[in-house]
């Protein structure tokens, strides 16, 4: 469904991707982990061209594109087709839970109101938050704000969902909440590209694990193999710390 | 202190002076401070969204008219224009001139205020499909006016002060009334009390709809609720 290859991206002198082949099938759930600085968020970004990539080639549905040099109008109808859940939520200030869901669909998808509205209240009430629709995010917890952009998210039916680091700015608690979110978005077929830290999420939860480390892609694997029986000295090394 | 006849001066003026102010003082602020708000959205905007030689000519504007005396705009366009055959109005070209200086100081105010709306807004609506005009109009714009209102309260209150200097290209506004009374009456120190005193009724009024119109705009911040 989505096949990359040769991704390069460098913030200057910085090299932070060196070079990042991946391919994703539908329905995979596919964790990216790796230390802070390895350039996990990086890659996600230029997934969905929140940063330009300087080199690379992307496989989107069957249909091809080079990276660097893609046209405005090919992003968005790309954007389109996926949808992105940001650490910080991103949720748009200045609309209700509710209207943060509809404008993707309303605004960019031109669907007309009442079935927008119809399909919001269903990702709403998906995520747990049936009684929160027309509250503003600044009225809602982190977990809960960070539902709202997960509903925000498969309302647009997306083919793929990125997530970066979902969970990073909840404690453990609001944590759980959004995890058993995925987890449910993961059982039910969900194609999803999982930046994270929860290593409990990629061994119970993610079919795939990718770890990076400095700008490349150390190890990938099937998760069970992953965590079971890691080849690399360097992915050992990194699961260590979490086995103690 | 105050005489009988002082007094009277003082009532009789008060509607003399009043008058201009609600048929010259109040229109010109409202309609060159409407103007003024279009141009500096624009201005702002092309600044904030990179478009090249807009920005240009936008930061030109901008030093231009933040950089000279007002009332030597207003001169320019009212005594200096017709020696080019252009000859407009004292109203209109209070109006013009009250426009374009005013819209340079509210663009700087309006682009500060987008700019402090944070990324992630920007990138949000890009991951929802949305272009960067839907963005801009529906999420960024709305957000930096919230931050905006303030500031640009002040500046109307600034303003409405100003156009006392319309007097001086012939507007017959409030100011250039007093002035003329007080050279039939020879009261100069209770008539310019009173024109103040009415500049500070209008500038209460305008804080009194400030304060209304914060409220209105904050139901997304936390401000709302209080």
């Amino acid at each position: 469904m989505l096949e990359i290859n040769g991704i390069k991206k460098s913030f200057g002198t910085l090299e932070v991707l060196r070079g990042i082949d991946l391919h994703v099938d539908q329905g995979d759930v596919v964790a990216i982990l790796g230390p802070s600085g390895s350039g996990k968020t990086t890659l996600l970004r230029c997934l969905n061209f929140l940063e330009a990539s300087d080199a690379g080639t992307m496989v989107f549905d069957g249909e091809s594109f080079q990276m660097k040099g893609i046209s405005k109008k090919e992003i968005r109808s790309l954007r389109k087709k996926t949808a992105f859940v940001f650490q910080n939520y991103n949720l748009f200030l200045n609309k209700t839970a509710i209207q943060n869901v509809m404008e993707g669909l309303v605004i960019a998808r031109k669907i007309p109101k009442e079935e927008a509205q119809k399909t919001a209240q269903r990702a709403l009430d998906k995520v747990g938050l049936s009684d929160r629709y027309d509250y503003y995010p600044y009225q809602l917890s982190g977990g809960q704000q960070q539902r709202v952009a997960i509903a925000r998210a498969i309302a647009t039916d997306p083919e793929i969902i990125y997530f970066d680091e979902p969970t990073s700015a909840l404690d453990p608690e609001l944590t759980g909440e959004v995890l058993s979110v995925m987890r449910q978005l993961a059982d039910e077929g969900m194609t999803m590209l999982v930046v994270t830290h929860e290593m409990s999420f990629a061994r119970n939860v993610s079919s795939h694990v990718i770890f990076m480390e400095d700008g490349v892609i150390v190890e990938q694997a099937v998760a069970k193999e992953f965590f079971a029986a890691p080849k690399e000295e360097r992915t050992k090394a990194f699961l260590a710390n979490f086995n103690q | 202190m105050m005489d009988g006849r002082l007094w009277s001066l003082f009532a009789d003026s008060f509607w003399k002076i009043l008058l201009p102010g609600l048929t010259m003082t109040i229109p010109l602020t409202v309609i060159a401070f409407s103007f003024a708000l279009i141009i500096a959205v624009c201005v702002a905007l092309v600044q904030f969204a990179n478009v090249k030689v807009l920005k240009q000519i936008a930061r030109l504007y901008i030093w231009v008219f933040r950089g000279t005396p007002l009332l030597v705009q207003l001169f320019v366009v009212f005594y200096g224009l017709p020696n080019l055959g252009i000859l407009i109005e004292p109203f209109p070209a209070a109006v013009l001139v009250f426009s374009l200086n005013e819209g340079a100081y509210c663009a700087e105010t309006i682009r500060a205020a987008l700019e402090a709306v944070p990324t992630g807004q920007l990138e949000a609506g890009y991951c929802a499909g949305m272009t960067y005009l839907q963005i801009i109009r529906r999420i960024i714009l709305p957000q930096a006016m919230r931050t905006a209102f303030p500031p640009l309260s002040n500046s109307l209150i600034a303003m409405v002060k100003d156009t006392s200097l319309a007097a001086n290209i012939t507007v017959t506004e409030m100011f250039m009334v007093t002035q003329r009374i007080v050279a039939r009456t020879y009261e100069p120190l209770l008539l310019y009390i009173e024109v103040g005193l009415i500049y500070l009724l209008f500038s209460t009024l305008l804080t009194c709809l400030q304060r209304a119109g914060e409220k209105r705009l904050s139901s997304h911040t936390k401000k709302g609720d209080e």
